[in-house]
């Protein structure tokens, strides 16, 4: 039951990945592109915690963790950007 | 007995985190305006990364003993987006981003970018579908 839940759970985040990637292409400004590059790392952290499940090796949570914690400050300083043209002041 | 309800859980979750990601993501792909868009991602997508992570915690605790390095994730993820979310929002409206007419509110940044037609005047907006 579960190989067959996690192909669908795979697919199903394969698909939201790909319309993560449409709108990054499309996306008329540069806060839709930025929202975009969230969402497709945060939908990467789960398709890695997916594969772990797969290869059923334990280890793979912490590529997960280093993606969200590396995501949400890169986040922050890319809109920090744009609010103020300046990261530090 | 307990092992195969246990197992039934993780499919759900595992599933039910797939749905509502593909879901998120699909708003991301068809609303209309920045601040439509804000909202797909920041709640949808979340929660279905959680349920994905409450699975894999599920899972690996059956064969390995309790573990709780998932469970971190899950609390970063939930911290962090809002987080996120109020940043975007705020270099949205920074940037004066134009609203579609339906959508609501109306922010002191955006003031002086009111659309010239009421709802009642074109309910579509200037979207092409409905």
């Amino acid at each position: 039951m579960i190989d067959i839940a996690l192909w669908i759970a795979l697919a199903l985040f394969c698909a939201a990945v790909a319309l993560n990637f449409y709108r990054v292409v499309i996306g008329p400004s540069l806060p839709d592109r930025i929202l975009a590059v969230d969402t497709m790392y945060m939908n990467s952290i789960a398709l890695i915690v997916l594969f772990g499940i797969w290869l059923n090796g334990k280890n793979y949570f912490e590529a997960a963790l280093l993606i969200a914690m590396l995501g949400f400050v890169s986040t922050v300083a890319v809109c920090k950007y744009l609010l103020r043209g300046d990261i530090i002041e | 007995m307990l092992d195969s309800i246990l197992e039934g859980v993780i499919a759900f979750m595992l599933v039910a985190g797939g749905a509502f990601a593909f879901i998120g993501s699909l708003g991301l792909t068809h609303l209309k305006d920045f601040y439509m868009r804000l909202h797909g991602p920041s709640k949808t997508t979340t929660l279905g990364v959680g349920c994905t992570l409450i699975g894999s915690l599920i899972y690996f605790s059956l064969r390995e003993g309790p573990v709780v390095q998932e469970f971190l994730i899950t609390i970063f993820a939930f911290i962090t987006t809002p987080v996120s979310a109020h940043m975007l929002a705020k270099s949205a409206l920074h940037h004066k981003l134009e609203p579609d007419p339906r959508t609501r509110g109306r922010p002191m940044e955006l003031e002086n970018e009111r659309p010239k037609h009421t709802i009642e005047e074109a309910p579509q907006g200037k979207s092409p579908l409905p």
